[in-house]
């Protein structure tokens, strides 16, 4: 394979690292959402490419699927979300951002140690990419346990559900990467209808529809 | 003969860096009143206003001390030798040994250094403002400075500039090292220039001056030194971004004339689309608050170290 | 060898000369004089041996212990540090000529003061276990007797207490150390323990040892917690000899034991030295720049320089460990260039301390300003000083740290994955410190001298004596020789590092131009005088173009200060604004809490802001343990006031438990 290929190849694993620190390092919640649709759409074109270099043309499905619904319908829904319920817009971090991200370095050298020891054998773009998508897991695990807020939670969920898509296209010849991925959106997508839920329960202490009906004044 | 070219090459670079760094900054300010719909100064300003400042008469506050008034003079001549260093339109200069990418680091942070004392020379509020934010934001630039200069070093091989420049051009191809070098170089240029979101250049309030204060009580042929020193960083900083990862068009070492003038016209441009980004990138983000901008150059230097910490693990990185 | 054993008796013969000189008007120049003349002789010995590349020396002398007798040797190592010892006695002696007058009690240093400096070159020159801790123990009593000389003041009686406490604890680790090394043999010279190399378990406990020891002299965190309180209590040329000087015979412990003695080093060694070194280069000046009072400052600066060159060392471990020659010497001479350098810029810096102490009697910077024109040559030291240390070319403290990220960028080549890791994170702490001391320096220095007086003591002062001038300026231009001519002093010294690591650097005098080329001339090099020379043709060309174009005219005025200048010096920035944003982004390490009390509007107090800082290893390290060994004497105590008849019992007891023993025991 051409040298240039590999090159891309780790370019947008590497990109998509970048952007996982770039979540990190936001402090407002709209800048968050933006980051996190560059975060997909990074995605989109390191699974595009994958697709491209290993000939499999499902691939292609699976890139489209990250574009349309993670870049676009679900920043979209999280920030009408974030003005009708009124979220705060600031995130609320445990520690600062400095030791945060002293973390997640210590995290990123981490996965590569681990990688790079435990699949020796293996074929080299195939061993650094793994290693990459690693590193976004941690990194995405480390953003859901350091804030407090649950819609960077679900974004933090979300970066992490990007890294396993990354590992499942890079390792090639695993089956069912399409289903997968859109079974996890699926999964997020009632995470998202759960945070809502959770909310209105707490301004009106109950979700029975009909008492809701009796608030908007709409009882016959 | 081969030394006397290689030369009169040296010094045509030392005196096209010191020609351009006005017309470099008259055309970033052009290009940014374009982008906010004005007409803006004419391009060639910055030398009119050089001109009128050094025949000026020197305004000298009465207890300003011999460091304050040869301060501008060594800034000066600091910063000119680093820009006389970094290869513009060829690489191989006559005295690149000399000094590496480090030393060239170290040698703006004497400049930096002398700058800090002459604002705290006449003993101003004002001065003492922008000598502690400018080494604050120093003591976090420097160090992600030197780690962007382990990550090319551990890619090129060696710490010095021409060697860098020759081996850009010819091995490399996208190495995810360089681009996380390039995210922090562009942060740390940011930061060291005194450009928008770290300070405002072209602003007077006190909460927001860190440069500008810092030379507050200049005035006439020193505050022409000094601006012209501003103008020559701000050139170098563009120039080894170019030298580092563009540097197609450098004229390697023994080239004939045409590869120089080709070398020229290209280094031109890169300055040119190098400005326009630089402005473009200044007019869409706002000015950061003070203690968000640690954070913004803590976070240049985790990817210098990022960088490095990949080189080190493995080398095909 | 001679002339040093000569001189070391001199020094002898001096301190006792001073106890019957007592505090007449002559003994001050007198005793200064011949430390002098000894501490030169001592200089122009062993830089003979070193530069003529002669064999190692050793005597044997039979005063001390009837069956070792004391056994002294000089080979390239020890000839090295007694230049960089004697270098820094020497020009201390010659302040102390001038500003040994304003002593008050000259009878409580002079007899130490040669003492020290005799008790310095012994542990250098020893060549067995006995003499060099009898040695070190004598150097650590007599610098204790000069801490404890001003001792009117009570924070100088806890300051040498804490010492003599922590000296002790040094010794006692250092005599573990040997004696582990001596083995079951019981073989104490050195010549016995190098053929000797312990086994595995008892060179890592050595490790301990030693780092413990030898550390907590050099002032390793997180055993440094005298070096504050201690250096700045003695007299300003003695801080200069403890921070600049006994620190490096600290160093010379270390490197005697670890590259040497030990034997072969394993890999892991450097990783409890990088960690401990690394945190010390970045501790050391973000705690300095907190402090107020210029000698404390100093002594932290110290902190973070020790921390440099125990980097440096560390990583000449990792390579010797890995058969890597050619890197160990890089990293071992970039170490031992910074002995050099640090002994040279911060002796000068406390003797700027000492000529601004005693033209104002003031060690806190907020009660200074304005010494730019009151002590002219003095400003032009602590410039010169402040640029070396903050690591600036051509100045020579840019090359020792030059040649360390030189041997950084050599480290990947290791092959344990522990060191890969460890030392990009090391070369990014050592990369802050060197940026946090050019901001530490800029405050002290830009606070004391310039701006505007801040009390009348500092408006009325005046430049200090001849002597004192001279040996500032002595030292100021060796710092400049070193830095503008590297080369020389690398080549000086390779006969050092050819002994500890087994190769030496190339040859430099050698290279066109005097440059420095530490690996190869295609990956890096660098020349000082070139920089130099280009830097003041620049000026000079831009002075005389300016001059020539443009207008001369100049007219002194009031400052501008945005059209608002105001009268009072208080309203200048202090050294705790200038330290303030640094503190803001280092909040967590420093555990810094500003509090602020605003009164309520119509109440006429003033408002107040405190900041408070920690040290937290303080609070969890040594505040436990002192408070064990308080709780345990106090539980210890009773066994002052038993009965006679329990004194009985407990001597019966231990008789029957020894017996017990006897019979049991197969």
């Amino acid at each position: 394979m051409e040298r240039i290929f590999l090159d891309v190849a780790h370019m947008l694993a590497g990109g998509l690292v970048l952007v996982s620190f770039m979540l990190l390092y936001q402090d407002r919640m709209f800048g968050l959402l933006n980051v996190f649709a560059l975060h997909a759409v990074v995605l989109s074109l390191s699974v595009g490419w994958q697709a491209h270099i290993q000939g499999a043309p499902h691939l292609y499905a699976t890139a489209l699927i990250a574009l349309v619904l993670k870049a676009l319908i679900i920043p979209v829904a999280l920030h009408r979300v974030v003005i009708k319920l009124g979220i705060h817009r600031t995130i609320e971090t445990v520690g600062g951002i400095g030791p945060t991200m002293l973390a997640g370095i210590g995290l990123v050298a981490l996965s590569m140690v681990v990688m790079l020891r435990a699949t020796a054998a293996a074929d080299p773009l195939a061993r650094e990419d793994l290693a990459f998508a690693l590193a976004v897991v941690l990194l995405g695990l480390l953003m859901m346990v350091t804030r407090r807020n649950a819609v960077s939670q679900i974004v933090g969920f979300m970066s992490l559900e990007n890294g396993l898509i990354l590992a499942a296209t890079g390792a090639k010849g695993m089956p069912l990467v399409v289903e997968i991925s859109v079974a996890f959106s699926v999964l997020v997508a009632f995470i998202v209808i759960g945070v809502f839920l959770f909310r209105i329960r707490e301004r009106f202490d109950t979700v029975d529809v009909q008492a809701l009906d009796d608030f908007r004044g709409e009882r016959r | 003969m081969a030394l006397m070219i290689d030369l009169f090459v040296q010094g045509v670079q030392m005196l096209l860096v010191l020609a351009l760094a006005p017309l470099l900054l008259g055309y970033t300010r052009k290009v940014k009143a374009r982008l906010l719909l004005r007409k803006g100064p004419p391009v060639l300003q910055p030398y009119r206003d050089l001109l009128r400042l050094s025949r000026k008469e020197v305004v000298l506050a009465e207890n300003a001390s011999w460091i304050f008034r040869s301060g501008p003079y060594m800034i000066f001549a600091a910063t000119w030798v680093a820009a006389a260093l970094v290869p513009t339109f060829a690489a191989g200069l006559q005295f690149s040994w000399t000094a590496d990418l480090i030393a060239i680091t170290a040698l703006l942070g004497s400049a930096r250094l002398f700058l800090a004392l002459v604002g705290m020379d006449v003993g101003t509020s004002f001065g003492g403002i922008g000598a502690s934010r400018e080494m604050m934001f120093a003591s976090v630039a420097e160090p992600a400075m030197i780690m962007i200069v382990f990550t090319i070093a551990l890619v090129a091989g060696s710490t010095q500039l021409s060697h860098i420049a020759t081996f850009m051009t010819s091995h490399v191809g996208l190495r995810v090292s360089l681009g996380l070098a390039l995210f922090a170089l562009i942060i740390v240029a940011l930061a060291e220039n005194a450009r928008i979101p770290v300070d405002n250049p072209a602003t007077h309030l006190e909460l927001t001056m860190v440069h500008e204060a810092m030379v507050l009580e200049y005035s006439g042929r020193h505050l022409a030194v000094i601006e012209m020193a501003a103008a020559l960083k701000l050139l170098l900083y563009i120039s080894l971004i170019g030298c580092i990862f563009a540097p197609w068009g450098i004229a390697p070492v023994g080239a004939g004339l045409t590869d120089y003038a080709v070398g020229i016209i290209t280094y031109i441009a890169k300055l040119a689309v190098g400005g326009f980004l630089l402005v473009l990138f200044e007019t869409s983000i706002a000015k950061m608050r003070v203690f968000r901008v640690p954070e913004f150059l803590g976070a240049a230097l985790m990817l210098g170290l990022l960088g490095t910490l990949l080189l080190f693990v493995s080398r095909s990185f | 060898m001679e002339v040093s054993l000569a001189a070391i008796g001199l020094l002898l013969g001096c301190a006792v000369l001073a106890v019957t000189l007592q505090s007449r008007a002559a003994a001050t120049r007198l005793v200064y004089c011949i430390c002098l003349a000894a501490c030169l002789a001592m200089l122009a010995a062993s830089a003979r041996h070193l530069l003529s590349g002669a064999e190692a020396r050793a005597i044997h002398l039979p005063i001390g212990l009837p069956w070792i007798g004391a056994r002294l040797r000089i080979d390239e190592l020890s000839a090295f540090f007694q230049i960089v010892i004697n270098l820094g006695a020497a020009a201390a002696s010659l302040y102390a000529i001038g500003y040994g007058r304003h002593e008050e009690a000259p009878e409580r240093v002079l007899p130490f003061y040669p003492a020290f400096l005799a008790g310095m070159n012994v542990v250098l020159l020893a060549d067995d276990a006995f003499t060099f801790l009898v040695s070190w123990e004598f150097m650590s009593l007599s610098s204790w007797a000069l801490v404890v000389s001003s001792h009117r003041e009570s924070e100088n009686r806890q300051a040498g207490y804490i010492y003599i406490l922590m000296a002790s604890f040094g010794t006692l680790s250092l005599l573990l150390a040997l004696g582990l090394l001596a083995g079951p043999t019981g073989s104490y010279g050195f010549a016995e323990m190098r053929s000797n190399p312990p086994s595995p378990g008892t060179a890592a406990l050595v490790l301990a040892l030693v780092l413990a020891g030898a550390g907590s002299k050099a002032g390793l965190v997180p055993l440094h917690i005298w070096l504050p309180l201690a250096h700045p209590a003695a007299p300003s040329h003695v801080s200069a000899l403890m921070s600049g000087v006994m620190t490096k015979v600290a160093v010379y412990g270390f490197v005697r034991v670890m590259l040497d003695l030990i034997g072969p080093p394993a890999w892991w060694w450097s990783l409890p030295v990088l960690a401990l070194a690394s945190a010390s280069a970045v501790l050391g000046v973000l705690f300095a720049l907190m402090q107020r009072d210029l000698k404390r400052l100093l002594a932290f600066s110290t902190i973070e320089n020790i921390g440099i060159i125990f980097i440096g060392i560390a990583l000449a471990l990792a390579f010797k460990a890995s058969d890597m020659p050619a890197a160990s010497a890089l990293a071992l001479t970039a170490a031992l260039l910074h002995v050099l350098n640090h002994s040279l810029f911060k002796s000068l810096l406390f003797f700027v301390a000492g000529a601004i102490l005693s033209a104002t009697g003031e060690r806190d910077i907020e009660k200074l300003g304005g010494l730019v024109h009151a002590m002219p040559h003095t400003t032009v030291a602590c410039l010169g000083g402040c640029l070396a240390i903050s690591a600036l070319p051509p100045l020579n403290g840019f090359v020792s740290e030059w040649l360390l990220f030189q041997a950084i960028l050599l480290s990947p080549e290791l092959p344990q994955w522990g060191l890969k890791l460890m030392i990009p994170a090391a070369g990014a702490m050592l990369a802050l410190g060197a940026a946090l001391s050019a901001t530490c320096f800029v405050r002290a220095f830009g606070i004391s001298f310039l701006g505007r007086p801040r009390s009348p003591v500092s408006a009325s002062a005046h430049d200090v004596d001849a002597y004192s001038r001279t040996g500032m300026f002595v030292l100021l231009a060796a710092c400049v020789a070193v830095g503008l001519l590297p080369g020389f002093a690398i080549d000086g010294m390779a006969g050092a590092v050819d002994r500890l690591v087994g190769t030496r650097m190339p040859v430099q005098a050698s290279i066109p131009w005097l440059s420095i080329v530490p690996i190869s001339e295609s990956r890096s090099s660098y020349n000082g005088l070139l920089v130099f020379f280009f830097i003041t043709v620049s000026t000079i060309v831009a002075v005389k173009a300016i001059h020539r174009f443009a207008s001369n005219a100049l007219r002194r005025g009031p400052a501008w200060d945005c059209g608002y200048p105001a009268q009072n010096p208080q309203t200048q920035y202090t050294g705790d604004s200038f330290a303030q944003p640094v503190r803001r982004v280092f909040a967590d390490v420093l555990r810094a809490r500003e509090t602020v009390e605003m009164p309520t509007p119509g109440d006429p107090r003033p408002a107040r802001l405190s900041v408070a800082i920690r040290d937290l290893l303080w609070e969890l390290l040594y505040a436990p343990i002192s408070g064990w060994i308080s709780s345990s004497a106090a539980l210890l105590n009773h066994l002052q006031f038993l009965t006679i008849r329990r004194y009985l019992s407990l001597v019966f007891g231990a008789l029957v438990l020894l017996l017990l023993m006897v019979a049991i025991w197969p």
